[in-house]
């Protein structure tokens, strides 16, 4: 295949080429940075929480009647042993606050009194002694609360924190070395020092921002139920229960007390509901990145057709030309292949370089991570391969045109 | 003449079919993907408070000091003893100070359940300075702050609920177990993004039920249902009165100045009485005072989500690429009829004729595609709600304003495409076409 010739006659419609070429660099260029949001966001959706989420669900419950602080310990302390009773449930926990819920309690964590800057943030779970069992969450070190040591407290008190139970990426964070159980940390934004007692597997914080990643799965447990004006239960279903356990806990409640408030809307959930709401942001962008990128795809190629077609069209008497002088069907569908292929590379090596520079603008805009020169390379391939499939019926076309054509009309 | 070129622009449309159906989908999708984020943007983005959000500052005063701040930023909203002092100072022409408040409502006779209603403890100041509509009644006084009054301003909604719609004014309502008298019922009002309260993460959080004076919240223990911040570092002791006077930041402020010499008096003040503290030994460091507008202040929280900000520019670089793809077909579709041209410019039509002719058969292009957008526009408008999150998507609408521009936009942009293939039209040799058929 000689290359001279197509480029001779590329010159002659400058214009066409320089449009397709330019739309193959902005698509890649798109495409590129688009695919990389979605595979991002579907990342940032894929980790775990680390609790059992197939049985698990949380009710709300706010107290209509605010009552004070001793009342609230002792209902709250009633509701348990009613839910605990229950045979579609293996095991209920007060909570303030769970991995995912976007809202909570989060305080810096030090590892010296005195110390000027945090270590680092966490989730504080206000809870007792059922909340591991409840969440489904393994100790990997130490041991869980004793009922004794769980306690109550209100939110403005100083902390009931003398044994707290710890994540452990907290705990790699605060000790790299592994020695975190056993250690003096301060978690009460004072000076009042906490006792590592246990260190649970992998647990999420509540908080989802962007601003929260290096603390994602920061978490302190507190053995402590707080009394505030309203709390959350986590209730975890025996296995294949969970639609009667979710029945059966707000009207177990409701006959504890009715001066509560569950909303109707969102105040039971299951978890799958808490993990779908954490993640709307990022599952609604990877939904609207993959369909602008499948239409996009499908926009160029129909460009790329309908150009591709118009050229046909206007050369159809130098095709008969060529054909009468003996080039074969194979010749022609070749030059247009050929063609096509010549101005994707261009279009391709433009837009190679227009995905990085968006995505360099991106990441100095938002934060967001650098693209993988993986996607450019895939983002690259799939566009050649596109302008080729979209070339191929115009070029066939063009194969067929009979060599009478060149006697026609001239 | 501009509606015969028009007929035949729609005559047009119809010879190839294939290309014209292309373009209008490469018009439609683009400037449909624009329309859809664009309406989530422009509702993210816009002025909650238009008219007056340059008279309106919120008042921040750093009670932290450089070894604690968040690079040299004061805390974003004010604690308790800072907010009432300024507040009590009265050196701006309206200020007000607030807290969110989650009470719940007993409804009166025992039909219906008890719920939780989301509202602020503020003062009086906060409905003029917001320019809160009443639909019934009006703010409460001034004396019913300082006298701590029992005393309620519900929403339009909220009346609905427990009076349906009836002129409650001066009628009882229980909020945790409290009685309150109500003075006003507002109209529906519902900034946002909701500049007020960006402390709390409440941008655009769903309507506030009720407003009750905040000094009688204090007094009756209600506790903030919004953010608390106690910073690092702060042992503020145990229990409610002492977090109270202690050092945590709860309370956003407000302060209404209605020219740049009024906020540099206040921004003076404020520097006085963060040297005051100073001087009194409760602030080891200079005074760090800020003093943002609204806009200043939206801008700082970033109130903005990432997602509308990265989905907007997406689809507009996806309209530019529509647009290219565009110009292209444009260009196929009228060099094809370059013998027309041809014969039309041997009998005599001048460059500006044909120009005229070929923009108004984008221009129907334009419009055909405008329309075909619209219609992916209110489709898009119903799966807004999968893409963002529901107390932004809500937000998302189709009013007039987008139908127009929608329109527009489409007609606009593809004439702009056309001024390339049109040129090159224009060009077209009369002699060449002549001889060569």
């Amino acid at each position: 295949m000689q290359i001279k010739p197509i480029l001779a006659a590329m010159r002659h419609h400058k214009a066409g080429t320089v449009l397709i070429a330019l739309q193959i660099a902005l698509t890649l260029a798109i495409v590129c940075n688009a695919l990389f949001i979605i595979q991002q966001r579907i990342e940032r959706m894929a980790r775990p929480s680390g609790v059992d989420e197939t049985n698990l669900f949380v009710i709300r419950s706010d107290w209509a009647d605010k009552s004070d602080p001793q009342r609230i310990d002792a209902q709250m302390r009633a509701d348990l042993i009613a839910l605990r009773q229950l045979g579609s449930v293996q095991d209920a926990a007060p909570i303030n606050s769970f991995p995912l819920l976007g809202s909570g309690w989060d305080n810096f964590i030090k590892l010296q009194p005195d110390q000027v800057k945090m270590t680092t943030d966490s989730a504080i779970f206000f809870s007792d002694e059922h909340a591991l069992a409840t969440l489904g969450t393994r100790l990997i070190a130490g041991r869980n609360f004793t009922a004794s040591e769980a306690g109550a407290q209100q939110p403005r008190d100083a902390m009931h924190a003398a044994q707290v139970i710890i994540s452990k990426d907290l705990a790699h964070r605060l000790y790299p070395d592994g020695s975190a159980l056993g250690k003096t940390i301060y978690v009460t934004m004072g000076r009042t020092p906490s006792t590592v007692i246990g260190i649970t597997d992998t647990l999420q914080a509540h908080m989802t921002g962007s601003w929260a990643g290096p603390y994602a799965y920061n978490a302190v447990l507190v053995p402590a139920q707080l009394l505030n004006d309203y709390t959350y239960y986590l209730v975890r279903a025996r296995p294949g229960q969970l639609d009667a356990a979710m029945r059966d806990a707000p009207k177990a409640l409701f006959a504890q007390s009715r001066m509560r408030i569950i909303d109707h809307k969102d105040g039971v959930m299951t978890f799958a509901q808490v993990r779908q709401r954490a993640y709307g942001p990022d599952r609604g962008m990877a939904i609207l990145m993959a369909i602008i990128s499948a239409v996009l795809l499908a926009i160029t190629a129909a460009g790329i057709v309908g150009l591709t077609s118009f050229w046909v069209g206007q050369r159809r008497k130098q095709i008969g030309v060529r054909r009468a002088l003996g080039a074969t069907r194979r010749d022609i569908l070749n030059y247009f292949l050929t063609e096509n292929l010549l101005i994707g590379i261009g279009g391709v090596m433009v837009g190679a370089v227009l995905a990085i520079g968006i995505n360099v603008w991106m990441v100095s805009q938002f934060e967001m991570a650098r693209l993988s020169l993986a996607y450019v390379a895939a983002g690259v391939v799939a566009l050649l391969v596109l302008g080729q499939g979209a070339v191929l019926a115009p070029a066939l076309r063009a194969s067929h045109v009979s060599p009478v054509e060149a006697t026609r009309s001239v | 003449m501009f509606a015969y070129y028009f007929q035949l622009g729609l005559r047009s449309l119809r010879r190839n079919p294939a290309l014209t159906a292309l373009m209008v989908m490469a018009i439609g999708f683009g400037v449909a993907a624009s329309m859809i984020t664009w309406s989530v943007f422009r509702a993210v983005s816009g002025d909650p408070i238009p008219g007056k959000s340059g008279q309106l500052y919120t008042v921040l005063v750093d009670n932290r000091g450089p070894q604690y701040n968040d690079k040299g930023e004061p805390p974003e909203a004010l604690t308790y003893t800072d907010a009432t002092a300024l507040v009590a100072a009265r050196k701006a022409a309206h200020q007000t100070l607030l807290f969110e408040v989650a009470p719940s409502v007993l409804p009166e006779g025992n039909q219906s359940l008890p719920f939780i209603a989301h509202g602020y403890a503020t003062n009086t100041d906060f409905f003029g300075m917001f320019e809160v509509p009443f639909e019934f009644g009006g703010a409460w006084r001034a004396s019913d702050d300082e006298g701590r009054a029992a005393v309620v301003v519900i929403s339009h909604a909220l009346n609905q609920q427990l009076f349906n719609g009836a002129d409650s004014v001066g009628r009882e309502i229980t909020l945790d177990r409290h009685s309150y008298r109500i003075v006003g019922v507002t109209a529906h009002w519902d900034p946002k993004p909701r500049f007020y309260d960006l402390f709390s993460g409440n941008a655009f959080g769903d309507p506030v039920q009720v407003y009750l004076p905040f000094a009688r919240a204090v007094d009756v223990e209600m506790d903030t249902a919004g953010r608390n911040n106690c910073g690092s570092n702060v042992d503020f002791g145990s229990g409610r009165d002492a977090w109270l006077h202690g050092e945590c930041v709860w309370v956003p402020m407000w302060v209404e100045l209605a020219d740049q010499p009024a906020a540099n008096a206040y921004r003076d003040f404020l520097t006085h009485y963060a040297a005051e503290q100073q001087r009194a030994g409760r602030f080891h460091w200079a005074p760090n005072v800020r003093l943002r507008d609204v806009n200043n202040w939206l801008d700082y929280k970033q109130v903005v989500p990432p997602e509308s900000r990265i989905s907007l520019m997406v689809a507009l670089g996806f309209f530019v690429i529509c647009l290219v793809n565009t110009i292209g077909l444009l260009l196929a579709k009228f060099m094809r009829r370059a013998a027309e041209i041809g014969v039309r410019r041997a009998l005599g039509a001048p460059r500006g004729e044909i120009y005229r002719q070929f923009l108004i058969e984008a221009a129907t292009v334009g419009l055909a595609g405008g329309v075909l957008g619209l219609l992916l526009t209110a489709l898009g408008m119903f799966g807004v709600g999968l893409l963002f999150e529901p107390q932004i998507a809500r937000l998302a609408h189709l009013d007039a304003s987008l139908v127009a521009m929608t329109l527009l936009v489409a007609v606009v942009a593809t004439v702009l495409a056309a001024f390339y293939p049109t040129w090159r039209a224009a060009k077209v040799q009369p002699a060449w076409q002549l001889k060569s058929n």
